[in-house]
């Protein structure tokens, strides 16, 4: 625990130093592509203009270089073929080096995979003295009873969501008031440590450091979703390549993130097994024809499927759209099963608003929006990412949701617990601030 | 000619049968004639790790500054400094560089042909010609101007001077002459002076140069300014003087002939003559059998007079006494 503590202190530090440089890289490792981002940061405020408003001053970078290559070595979100991965880091990392003409030594990376599970904790602690210091929301942070989530997992995203002051609940910043008790929510994510620690070892082989680590569904959260929608209750479900997230925001915070193992590869396979065609003629079959409600005109529409075996009846089939819908759309209805399994887990029908934004490559299909509330309910839409400046056109779409989501996070990321001070009793036996607090308290 | 490859006569997938097999079969008989050039895998798009590392090394901004502003920038100096290390190079490229000089210099847009003295009389050209002397023609930057000027202005004779190369090459010198005020009687001999004391040649005899005033004495070319000052003042007597003399390096005489002195004072010289010059003129002082006219103390003038003068003097005051010294 306190291992991770430290990790991610250094890690907020990295990318302290990196925005002093100015430049830093986001990297989104998926399980499809590998996108990499550059940004600058100059402090100069972008003010309006070209339909693009201040982006509630998260508008302080701009992207300089993007680059995205086919993901290598990835399944499920979660890195298998580590020295495949690396290559595909490198691929993108050095494209976008290439567009930025800049080197970049710091990455701020993202990943859906890992089994990422909430734990929503609180703990409670009685003010010390008149009011509440930043010492007191240390302790009460510290105070929190963190459940036992086993040995092989790691503390991703530990954010205090709430605190409370007596009966005084939904404070944002209880420093400086008046009370008796504080008491605090925090929402926890925990992720595999193997997963994070093969990422962090492909980027270290890219002599790249890690200035920061989150998870897919978060990023996508704070990207896709507008400011009302993250304040009033809603759920992000990033439709992936691999891996399908989902997060459920309130008030601005995440409350809930899951995911659901399966996404866009799994349809690509299904058409491949079930067409007997190679993968990537699978790939563009579904990206060029696929779909998900069926009309008659679909049955009078002939795909070419085309092939290389030599077999000239083999390489000369044809299908008909509606056959392909019927392969996509079962799959589909399953990842949505899945998501709706994750949302009732998480006590979504309890929320004040019944917000679902659907994003990622997968919420691409045409006809999603048709199928997706008969499952999700009825307030489902598509979204696409927040613009950010210097974006490339190519990168604004759904499947960028969680790389944009990012590079917010870089500019402006949410205070976790390793942001908050150290209480005093934790601090080793020698230091400074506990002598200080002795004073403090003997005189 | 280049070997025939069996590939090139599989059947393609779209020529009918299969083309697999037919492959098989090409890559059977290329494995048999012992040809194992594999064909080409699919390229890798990803950099390898060295040519990554080696991208980022390039983009780093200190390292391109250095390749590419200082790198050249050391290559050339070091290259040059290569040569120029050895003894050899280094003398030869002076000498070169001494030959381009020499070459520049001598070009006849350079050379000075002849000189022009201009306001010296015919003797001082001739010095300036002794001491400035040079074989033209010459180049112009070989010249010592400075140093030719102040060897001009060292001679006597030369209140100022002034040097410069006029084009078509001549080298013009411009003098403006001393001109003598009097003669200096020393040890040494005879000196002409100017206004200013400053000396502006020698004179061999006094009769060479009758209109000029004679002045003797210690420290007396030091005091030439009071000295012409007095010889102004004494205006008539002028036709009568031979001379003054400065006594003592204080004050002075002013020589007449007949032996006649009017000695002056050290402090207004001046005031002084004009007495004497009103009482001559009113009495005819010096007229009369007069040696000495003492002037030292304004206040007292005292005259004294001739031997013989005193006799008859004495006698004078003898018949008007009475009594006879004879």
């Amino acid at each position: 625990m306190t291992d991770l503590y430290e990790a991610q202190r250094a890690m907020r530090n990295m990318r302290k130093a990196a925005l002093q440089r100015g430049v830093i890289a986001i990297l989104d490792v998926g399980t499809s592509k590998i996108a990499c981002l550059v940004l600058r940061f100059d402090g100069e405020r972008f003010m309006g203009g070209d339909g693009v408003g201040a982006l509630a001053g998260q508008s302080s970078f701009r992207v300089i270089g993007a680059a995205t290559t086919r993901s290598r070595g990835v399944r499920f979100g979660e890195i298998e073929s580590m020295p495949e991965t690396e290559r595909a880091i490198r691929t993108a990392v050095q494209a976008a080096q290439k567009m930025a003409q800049t080197r970049v030594d710091h990455v701020i990376a993202c990943f859906s995979g890992g089994n990422p599970r909430s734990y929503g904790i609180a703990g409670q602690v009685d003010v010390e003295y008149e009011t509440v210091s930043e010492q007191d929301v240390a302790r009460v942070l510290a105070a929190s009873d963190v459940p036992d989530y086993g040995t092989h997992r790691e503390v991703l995203h530990a954010q205090p969501v709430n605190f409370q002051l007596d009966h005084r609940s939904g404070l944002k910043d209880p420093r400086g008031q008046i009370g008796q008790t504080l008491a605090v929510d925090m929402h926890m994510l925990t992720v595999d440590t193997a997963t994070i620690q093969n990422l962090l070892y492909c980027i270290k082989r890219c002599d790249l450091e890690v200035a920061g680590l989150a998870s897919g569904a978060y990023v996508s959260g704070i990207s896709a979703l507008v400011e009302d929608e993250q304040e009033l209750g809603a759920a992000c479900v990033d439709l992936g390549g691999g891996a399908t997230d989902v997060s459920i925001f309130m008030k601005k915070h995440m409350i809930y993130a899951d995911s659901v193992r399966m996404g866009g590869e799994h349809v690509t396979s299904d058409i491949a097994m079930g067409l007997q065609i190679p993968f990537a003629t699978a790939e563009r079959i579904k990206t060029f024809y696929g779909g998900l409600v069926a009309t008659g005109m679909d049955d009078r529409e002939m795909i070419e499927v085309g092939g290389e075996s030599g077999d000239w009846e083999k390489d000369r089939r044809t299908v008909s759209r509606a056959e392909l819908i019927g392969i996509i759309r079962p799959r589909v209805e399953e990842i949505l099963e899945g998501v709706r399994e994750c949302l009732d887990a998480a006590g979504f029908e309890h929320m004040p608003s019944q917000q679902i934004v659907l994003t990622g490559g997968g919420s691409q299909i045409p006809g999603l929006d048709t199928l997706a509330p008969k499952i999700l309910g009825q307030n489902v839409r598509i979204g696409r990412p927040l613009r950010v400046q210097g974006l490339p056109q190519a990168a604004t779409g759904a499947a960028f949701a969680s790389a944009v989501g990012l590079c917010l996070f870089a500019a402006n990321p949410q205070d976790e617990w390793w942001d908050f001070e150290i209480p005093a009793e934790r601090y080793p036996a020698r230091s400074l601030k506990r002598a200080m607090r002795w004073f403090k308290d003997n005189w | 000619m280049r070997p025939v490859d069996p590939i090139d006569f599989a059947k393609g997938p779209t020529a009918g049968g299969s083309a697999r097999v037919s492959e098989a079969v090409a890559r059977a008989i290329r494995a048999r004639r012992g040809d194992d050039s594999v064909p080409q895998r699919p390229r890798d798009p990803a950099p390898s790790r060295t040519a990554y590392r080696m991208n980022r090394l390039w983009l780093t901004p200190s390292f391109r500054f250095f390749l590419r502003r200082i790198a050249p920038l050391a290559a050339v100096a070091a290259c040059v400094g290569l040569w120029f290390a050895s003894e050899e190079h280094r003398t030869a490229f002076t000498d070169q560089i001494v030959l381009m000089k020499s070459e520049i210099q001598n070009r006849p847009e350079f050379m000075v042909k002849l000189m022009a003295i201009d306001g010296a009389s015919e003797a001082l050209a001739e010095d300036i010609r002794e001491i400035v002397a040079m074989d033209f023609p010459i180049s112009s930057f070989d010249l010592d101007l400075p140093g030719m000027l102040e060897q001009v202005e060292d001679l006597d004779a030369v209140a100022s001077a002034g040097l410069h190369v006029r084009a078509g090459g001549i080298l013009q010198i411009d003098i403006t002459e001393r001109t003598p005020a009097v003669i200096w009687r020393s040890d040494a001999g005879l000196e002409m002076l100017d206004a200013e004391g400053h000396r502006v040649a020698a004179l061999p005899h006094r009769g060479d140069r009758p209109d000029l005033p004679l002045i003797a004495g210690e420290g007396a070319e030091r005091e030439v300014v009071e000295a012409l000052a007095i010889l102004k003042a004494a205006g008539p007597l002028l036709p009568r003087m031979r001379g003054l003399v400065r006594v003592g390096e204080r004050r002075w005489n002013v020589v007449l002939d007949r032996d006649q002195v009017i000695m002056l004072p050290e402090e207004k010289p001046l005031g002084a003559l004009a007495q004497v010059v009103a009482l001559d003129q009113a009495k005819d002082l010096l007229g009369r059998d007069v040696a000495i006219v003492d002037m030292r103390r304004p206040t007292r003038p005292t005259v004294r007079l001739t031997e013989a003068a005193q006799d008859e003097l004495k006698r004078l005051r003898g018949v008007e006494l009475g009594v006879s010294y004879r």
